[in-house]
């Protein structure tokens, strides 16, 4: 079997990539809780992660010529789609951002971050003993 | 591609439209009792506007910054009071004083330094966990 460094990653690098990307939309939410008529976004991250690593309920893109772009190389550098949040208290003027809400998923993503970063660490390490293999 | 690194442009832009907002606040308390002889020289409460910045490099991308779009003076009409014995009174006696409400400037201020506070929080969290990415593979 031969070890491709790419596929020794798995699906992790795309996590740690919709998490990052997940991070800035509830950043701008939470920046933006003060500014009429703004509309808080989020991102379905199974969804988004499904697509990324290739699967997923969207059809892939075919290539009838070897001159097109290839699809799948760029698959987690386009943007995730951002859905609009559905406001359990809308306010008056138009703005849909629940300070508290950002804030908790905010927290949740962030730790949801460290883990997977802390998966892909592991997996750089336990590659680094196998090439290293003196213990 | 996202980058953590545009989520501290985000964050900057909100800490500096709320310490507008935090100074608009101050100004309006800090003229509270400002008297003046005639209505239209009477000081007006100030509010600020917020509007999101759309990033036009990246049409896409998910960072949505936010900017001051203007500082608006308050329609209300100053108070007038009889007070013949200050010196800033007219020729019938008035005064004028700012319709300004100490309790919702004050609650102003809280909202904002609240914000502000949620903006550093995010700052500060975003900074760790740069930090954690680039120590990946050091362990």
């Amino acid at each position: 079997m031969s070890l491709s460094l790419d596929k020794a990653m798995g699906i992790l690098p795309q996590a740690v990539n919709v998490r990052a990307e997940r991070m800035e939309l509830l950043a701008s939410n939470i920046a933006n809780a003060d500014t009429p008529n703004y509309k808080a976004r989020d991102i379905d991250f199974r969804s988004v992660l499904e697509s990324a690593s290739g699967g997923g309920t969207t059809l892939p893109m075919a290539r009838s010529q070897a001159a097109h772009i290839d699809p799948t190389a760029g698959a987690t550098n386009g943007p995730a789609e951002a859905l609009y949040r559905v406001p359990s208290q809308a306010s008056l003027d138009g703005n849909t951002v629940d300070p508290q809400m950002e804030r908790a998923a905010f927290a949740e993503n962030a730790v949801q971050y460290q883990s997977s970063l802390e998966f892909l660490n592991r997996r750089v390490s336990g590659i680094r003993d196998a090439l290293r293999g003196d213990r | 591609m996202s980058n953590l690194f545009s989520l501290f442009n985000t964050s900057a832009s909100a800490l500096s439209a709320q310490s507008v907002r935090l100074n608009t606040v101050s100004s309006n308390l800090a003229n509270a009792n400002t008297a003046a002889s005639n209505a239209d020289e009477a000081y007006r409460a100030k509010q600020v506007l917020f509007q999101s910045v759309m990033d036009q490099a990246n049409p896409n991308g998910s960072a949505t910054a936010v900017r001051v779009a203007g500082v608006s003076e308050s329609e209300a009409a100053p108070h007038a009071h009889y007070e013949p014995n200050h010196p800033q009174a007219n020729e019938e006696g008035y005064i004028f004083r700012p319709a300004i409400s100490v309790v919702e400037e004050m609650a102003n201020m809280m909202s904002a330094s609240r914000n502000y506070e949620a903006n550093v929080e995010v700052m500060e969290t975003s900074r760790q966990l740069l930090q954690r990415t680039l120590q990946i593979g050091q362990g």
